[in-house]
């Protein structure tokens, strides 16, 4: 009985967290809009009886799903979202790598502080911390001021409103998401591996290559997840840093749900994004779960 | 057939494989390793034995180019090894941890070594194979390290070693994770494997039962010093200094005077008991201090007064029954307890003596060592 208490409450509650609202999201993707409190018809209701619950069923449709694929804009979107996730990854992976392995590499004493560095960004406010790049960035920034104050160029360079403001939105964003998996994954290894790898003739570079870079694969992986997939749907940096011309889907569904007010609409790009995101997912819980079986 | 005893450190002819020449290590203030100076031979088994933190694994990571030499120099076959990066030596290391590489299979790690070297794939292949063979575990080939047992482990970071045909091998602590009846079956396995290859071994270990077993010479350390290095019988027979008698296994020792007697001296220990004596060629003036070092199972335990020269009186004070011996430790008048060990030759039941019971202690000329200091 008490077995079956503890294994219901994650159930509980990834079914009032995640079920409830997808398929209320589900079913404002298949209704139709209206204007109207809330904008989109039909609404279930109760009073109707079973007459009015098929009459419910009745006014749900495909057409918003429909929709999407008539205009090149949001697979436009969705495929734009996916490369600026994808090469912003591999950034924030390449900005990522040194320092995680630094910090491994640090004296056990300087550990914890370094660790405290790393995280300290999260205790002000993610949007304040992204407009504040917009004073770094933009043409009158403190950027272009440096560059022009030490005389590296004569013009300023136009980095703000662009994909290049950007990828350095989500590289600084995410970066301790990928930091710490890899720290963990270079702090678990055993210093002796590396002397052994160099007993045996091996340079410092490759030994690096040949056993520290492999045995942290599983932390370079975990790591990606964690910035992909929240990058894909990311909106906040792509509306503050990116221009007219940054064709993320978050943007896309703020814009329908909020300028359009086209709540069936917004709710289809939110149904198929979900989607997309479920195969990083499954690979990112399959790569948890192959490093647990190793491990065991 | 005539055998000749391997006895190179007796042969003044013998070039040494390894020479340590006045090595100092010293990080920051402290003295790891304090001016020492000894020979290794090639084909020798040698074991570096000490308490924990006396400087014996700084020895052998400085031979394995892992640390640095402070003063002096080390030479191997009569190179100086202080400019030779440790992936460049012909010396290889087993780590106490193993280090087995925990994304290769057994045949990657022993073959990794190889590899680096560039060797063509069938001498590898033929290599490996003679490698998995000499440790016996050839079934074994494609497993990872987590999915075999500690002691195949052990064996596997032994063969990684040894893959490379090393002029020396290294070894911090081969068996200190194995459990004590594997140890001792690898113990004799270790010794069979040097002699099949032909390796000079240097290993490293707190055990001295280990130390005793598998080496050729164990040097006995302390501090950074090497007090004693000398074959295992020696160092438990003819130890130099009380430090290393009462290191090495089970002694008693009496502090005492000496005075010149015949062939040995004769030695004053305590107020109202008879003087001892014992044969020594050391030289010690009448009168100086000294120390006199006796195994228990050198002494004999009699109710009745025995004929010896060195007979003392006491009452046994506890008994350490240790299942085929047991050691008695007998409390003198004067409070001096001698240690003294039997066989258990009959039951437990018909034991001769219990606690309380005035006994006879006694001991050969030749049974004590003195000793200095």
């Amino acid at each position: 009985m008490r077995r079956k208490i503890l294994i219901a409450v994650p159930y509980l509650w990834l079914l009032a967290l995640f079920l409830v609202p997808f398929l209320i999201v589900l079913k404002i993707s298949l209704s139709d809009i209206a204007l109207a409190i809330p904008p989109y018809v039909p609404t279930l209701d109760p009073g109707g009886g079973w007459a009015g619950i098929k009459e419910f069923f009745a006014g749900l449709d495909f057409e918003n799903f429909k929709f999407l694929t008539t205009d090149d804009l949001y697979w436009k979107a969705y495929l734009s979202s996916l490369q600026i996730a994808f090469i912003a990854t591999l950034l924030t992976l390449i900005v990522a790598y040194p320092i995680a392995y630094g910090m491994a590499s640090a004296p056990d004493h300087w550990r914890p502080t370094l660790m405290m560095l790393v995280i300290l960004p999260f205790w002000t406010s993610f949007l304040i911390r992204v407009y504040s790049w917009v004073g770094i960035l933009s043409n009158e920034g403190y950027l272009n001021q440096l560059l022009l104050g030490i005389g590296v160029i004569s013009e300023p360079l136009t980095i703000l409103n662009t994909n290049v403001a950007v990828y350095i939105g989500i590289v600084y964003t995410y970066l301790p998401f990928m930091i710490l998996p890899i720290y963990a994954a270079l702090e678990r290894m055993d210093g002796s591996l590396l002397e052994a790898a160099e007993d045996l003739g091996c340079s410092r570079i490759t030994a690096f290559w040949l056993v520290t870079f492999p045995l942290s694969k599983n932390g370079i992986i975990a790591g990606c997840f964690l910035v992909f997939i929240p990058t894909i749907g990311e909106f906040v940096i792509p509306s503050l840093l990116g221009g007219s011309r940054t064709l993320m889907i978050g943007k896309v569904l703020w814009e329908e749900f909020f300028n359009n007010r086209d709540w069936p609409v917004a709710s289809a790009v939110a149904v198929i994004l979900l989607i997309i995101l479920i195969i990083p997912i499954i690979l990112f819980q399959r790569n948890e779960q192959k490093q647990r079986e190793a491990e065991g | 057939m005539s055998q000749t005893v391997f006895e190179p450190w007796n042969d003044p002819q013998a070039k040494p494989l390894i020479q340590f020449k006045n090595v100092t290590k010293r990080f920051g203030d402290f003295t790891a390793i304090d001016n020492q100076t000894f020979d290794i031979y090639e084909g020798e088994f040698f074991a570096l034995l000490g308490p924990s933190g006396c400087g014996k694994t700084t020895m052998m990571r400085m031979l394995g180019g892992f640390e640095k030499v402070t003063e002096g120099q080390i030479l191997l076959a009569g190179q100086d090894m202080a400019p030779i990066p440790p992936n460049k030596r012909a010396v290889n290391m087993m780590f106490q941890s193993y280090a087995l590489f925990p994304h290769l299979s057994v045949y990657d790690n022993i073959a990794f070594g190889l590899k680096r070297d560039k060797m063509p794939k069938d001498q590898l292949a033929e290599r490996v194979a003679q490698m998995l063979k000499l440790v016996r575990l050839e079934k074994f080939a494609k497993r990872k390290p987590h999915q075999i047992s500690g002691g195949q482990r052990q064996r596997v970071a032994l063969a990684r070693s040894l893959a490379k045909a090393p002029k020396l091998l290294l070894l911090d602590e081969p068996l200190g994770a194995l459990d004590a009846k594997l140890r001792q079956d690898t113990q004799f396995e270790l010794v069979d494997i040097q002699e099949k290859t032909g390796t000079t071994f240097v290993i490293v270990t707190h055990d001295q039962e280990e130390a005793m077993t598998v080496a050729s010479r164990v040097a006995v350390m302390d501090d950074g010093k090497i007090m004693q290095a000398d074959t295992p019988a020696n160092i438990y027979e003819v130890p130099n200094s009380v430090y290393v008698a009462d290191f090495i296994g089970d002694v008693t020792i009496i502090e005492g005077r000496a005075t010149r007697n015949g062939e040995g001296y004769d030695i004053a220990f305590a107020e109202g008991q008879p003087v001892l004596h014992a044969e020594s060629d050391k030289s010690f003036q009448n009168g100086q201090t000294c120390h006199l070092a006796i195994r228990p199972e050198k002494v004999s335990i009699t109710a009745e007064r025995p004929e010896a020269r060195n007979a003392l009186k006491g009452t046994i004070l506890d008994i350490a029954y240790l299942g085929n011996l047991s050691t008695y430790h007998v409390k003198l008048e004067t409070g001096q307890i001698i240690k003294a060990q039997t066989a258990n030759t009959r039951r437990l039941s018909r034991r001769s003596f219990t606690w309380e019971d005035t006994v006879w202690l006694s001991w050969t000329d030749s049974a004590g060592i003195l000793l200095e200091g």
